[in-house]
């Protein structure tokens, strides 16, 4: 008796096999694959000082910003819409599935609220001769001078936007799972392929929110590294002198479809989405499970929905935001699932180039994995000059070229959110 | 190997919102057809249907709980928990382990003498970035970034009750309600999961949501008047209000026991070009879509807004002539994201009671979004 195999179309649970055919990517370092990926093998780093917004006062001044992209006026939404749309571009070129997106749009956006800009001018038009008050910007609301900026300001107008632009069907999926939302975008899409909604998904995750008070809410939680002098040495996954993440920008868009469809208009494919798993955590707002057992179960439900045991993967491409919390709690979750084998399992962290994209950062690390796959090279974790000699990892220091198949992609987040994707070469 | 065809059951409900709390407080609203409690002062000019007083400690037992939660937090976590009381699984862990969420939400509350009085600093400033850096730094609560982050509602969800199979957040205002049910439900009648919780918590009592929308003129001044009366434009009262539906396989109900209330139908829904007729027209197409006979009632989500009110009631008529339409702005407010699942539980209350055997809920967002909800008696 042998056990269930895959084929060319379905997996071994007789479900549509989920095909990527194409990929798009917007970082610090570059707009486009090419660009990202000579970047990230290089080890070149793209965090810098802060450029955007005075940082005085401020304890953490540095950010992996997009600075070659800008919006009038420059805000989260706009930014985040306009980074969506240049690496929805490039992946819809890339699949060459068409100017009418035949699929469905999940988005991940980071949560949107009118900024400080915008505060200030309403408040002006208030013209309150004393404190300012709330009431005094709703009266200035109501001189219809600022109806447009009400769009800017609601959730759901970024992906409305989007699904304009590539004519995506149905109604579009907003949605935030904290940092690991990148990688739900991408598993929202999957589910639907494999429930056979729908034969292609645009799944992209973005984020454009360096701004004073973003910056300033996670430096308050002592979330972000403060060692801000070199800007590109900030950001040390699994390093033992790791002080926290650094915020990064940029986005990433997957053309997912059903291996059948793809094949039957004769398209690329660059690789699969083999399996999703995630789990929740209700031990705290920001901390995981002492004992790790959500991380770890996330990652065994994604090894799973695969169909495949821990072995069968090649390389980690870790959440590794460089926290101390984090890189400890991935290390341990990574012993448990792959035991002793994790310490010649070779794993890295993009961020230590790119920063922490957020809300992009599950797809655009899902887009690097596929990239790593493809040219059998890992792009190194920077920074790593002194290990932590507690996490008994392979960490990738330098680029490493290895045939890579198989890559497990971690996300946690906030709020107990543990999202991990295997993406792989072949059929599992 | 489709398995799209398994029943989806609603085995929970907790609802909270101007009209009190829980499913009998509502039915009860809705059975006498008054005008809903409203404030048309606190926020004057603009009206809102404040949520009922709530005894928290029964629903968030820790007060440290409570103090990390904005109020659309709160209530939110409120209604799910008597969701949770209501399926019958409060104190099964196992059940609880495995529940995935859905919810749709937008962000919570802003500090908002903070802002005021950073606004009114920065007027008198020379050096306007170090200013606001210095201000947020040290007026800033370090916890309200977690009051105010979307998935949070989500997360301490699974703090308090102990709901950790996953969760998913959905933004984007009316259509995202409808969304969480479309997908909660298809992921069970596919199979890929046995049980999921879906819902949404908005609070309308404050200020700066009555900003935004205020911005492009959405808002009813300064009285409430029922949805489908209001002059001129119309716009909306915001209500305060949370809902949550335990949805489960039929099978998995039945194995464990549970009453199923209702059965929930495939959701439709869509988003077309906003044009005169447009609205009309998708909502008749997504009622044919989702396969309505004999409803008992249509309860609709109408923002207020008055043409669009009048193209949902049109689109309604078109398809369903001679069933009577019910605004559930007019037992709650309009509490956005919340709307599509609040108008989902009160159809699924109505056919657990014996009062409708079909029921269908539709939504119209006010800038983007139509769908179609069925729910019929189990």
């Amino acid at each position: 008796m042998s056990a269930p195999r895959s084929s060319s179309t379905h997996d071994a649970q007789g479900r549509p096999l989920v095909a990527v055919t194409g990929v798009g990517i917007v970082t610090s370092l570059g707009r486009g694959a090419a660009e990202n990926w000579d970047a990230l093998t290089a080890g070149r780093s793209g965090i810098r000082s802060i450029a955007r917004f005075p940082t005085e006062g401020l304890r953490t001044r540095i950010a992996g910003t997009v600075d070659f992209l800008d919006t009038d006026p420059l805000v989260a939404p706009l930014l985040s819409e306009r980074f969506a749309t240049v690496a929805a571009e490039e992946a819809v070129a890339q699949s060459g599935i068409g100017a009418r997106f035949p699929g469905g749009l999940f988005v991940a956006v980071p949560p949107v609220e009118m900024e400080w800009p915008q505060r200030q001018a309403l408040a002006e038009a208030a013209g309150e001769p004393d404190e300012v008050t709330y009431g005094g910007l709703q009266r200035a609301a109501a001189s219809r001078r600022f109806d447009a900026w009400h769009d800017l300001f609601i959730f759901g107008t970024v992906a409305d936007r989007i699904a304009d632009r590539f004519g995506t069907k149905g109604s579009p999926i907003s949605l935030s799972t904290a940092c690991s939302s990148g990688a739900t975008a991408i598993q929202l899409g999957v589910e639907a392929i494999r429930r056979g909604e729908m034969e292609a998904a645009l799944c992209i995750g973005t984020d454009g929110s360096v701004n004073p008070e973003s910056l300033i809410r996670f430096s308050l939680l002592s979330a972000l590294s403060t060692q801000n002098d070199p800007p590109e040495g900030a950001s040390k996954p699994f390093s033992k002198n790791r002080d926290g993440f650094v915020m990064g920008e940029g986005a990433a868009a997957l053309v997912l479809e059903s291996a059948e469809s793809a094949r039957a208009r004769g398209a690329t494919i660059l690789g699969y989405v083999l399996g999703c798993g995630e789990k929740g955590d209700g031990f705290h707002r920001t901390r995981s499970s002492p004992d790790g057992a959500p991380v770890i179960a996330a990652m065994r439900a994604a090894l799973d929905d695969a169909g495949l045991a821990p072995d069968a993967i090649d390389h980690v491409n870790a959440h590794g935001t460089s926290t101390p919390e984090n890189d400890k709690m991935e290390a341990l979750g990574c012993s448990a699932v792959f035991g002793e084998r994790v310490s010649r399992l070779p794993i890295s962290s993009n961020k230590s180039m790119i920063g922490h994209t957020l809300t992009a950062a599950g797809a655009i690390e899902a887009v690097v994995s596929l990239l790593t796959i493809r040219h059998g090279r890992i792009p190194p974790t920077i920074n790593y000059a002194v290990p932590d000699p507690a996490l008994l990892l392979d960490v990738v220091g330098t680029a490493r070229d290895v045939p890579v198949s198989r890559v497990l992609s971690n996300s946690f987040g906030f709020g107990g959110q543990n999202t991990c994707l295997v993406l792989g070469d072949e059929p599992a | 190997m489709s398995r799209r065809d398994r029943a989806v059951v609603v085995t929970g409900l907790g609802l909270v919102s101007c009209a009190g709390e829980g499913i009998e407080a509502h039915l009860a609203a809705f059975a006498a057809a008054g005008p809903p409690r409203t404030d048309a002062e606190s926020f004057a000019p603009y009206p809102v249907h404040p949520v009922a007083p709530l005894a928290l400690d029964t629903q968030i037992p820790k007060k440290s709980d409570q103090r990390q939660m904005e109020a659309w937090q709160r209530l939110g976590v409120y209604a799910a928990g008597l969701a949770l009381d209501s399926a019958g699984v409060k104190d099964d862990s196992g059940f609880k382990s495995a529940l995935q969420l859905i919810v749709a939400a937008g962000g919570g509350e802003r500090d908002y003498a903070v802002d005021g009085a950073i606004l009114t600093g920065l007027r008198g400033t020379n050096d306007p970035g170090a200013y606001l850096n210095e201000r947020l730094l040290n007026d800033l609560r370090p916890t309200l970034f977690l009051a105010q982050l979307s998935n949070l509602l989500a997360g301490n969800i699974s703090i308090v009750h102990g709901v950790t199979g996953a969760s998913r957040t959905f933004m984007g205002e009316e259509s995202s309600g409808v969304d969480a049910l479309r997908i909660g439900h298809a992921r069970i009648a596919s199979g890929q999961v046995e049980t999921m919780m879906v819902g949404g918590s908005y609070s309308a009592e404050r200020p700066d949501v009555m900003v935004v929308h205020e911005m492009g003129g959405y808002l009813l001044k300064p009285d409430y008047r029922p949805v489908f009366e209001r002059g001129d434009g119309g716009g909306f009262v915001l209500g305060s209000a949370a809902a949550f539906l335990v949805l489960e396989s039929a099978e998995h109900a039945a194995a464990r026991g549970a009453r199923a209330l209702a059965r929930l139908m495939p959701v439709a829904n869509d988003r077309v070009a906003r044009a005169p007729g447009s609205v009309s027209a998708s909502l008749t197409r997504l009622i044919g879509e989702a396969g309505i006979e004999r409803p008992d009632v249509v309860l609709s989500g109408a923002t207020g807004l008055r043409d669009l009110a009048a193209e949902e009631v049109a689109g309604i008529r078109a398809a369903l002539p001679e069933t009577g339409i019910r605004a559930t702005g007019d037992l709650i407010g309009h509490p956005l994201e919340v709307a599509a699942p609040f108008g989902a539980a009160l159809a699924a209350a109505f056919c657990a009671a014996g009062s409708a055997r079909e029921v269908v809920v539709t939504s119209v967002g006010h800038r983007r979004g139509e769908g179609v909800i069925r729910v019929v008696a189990a």
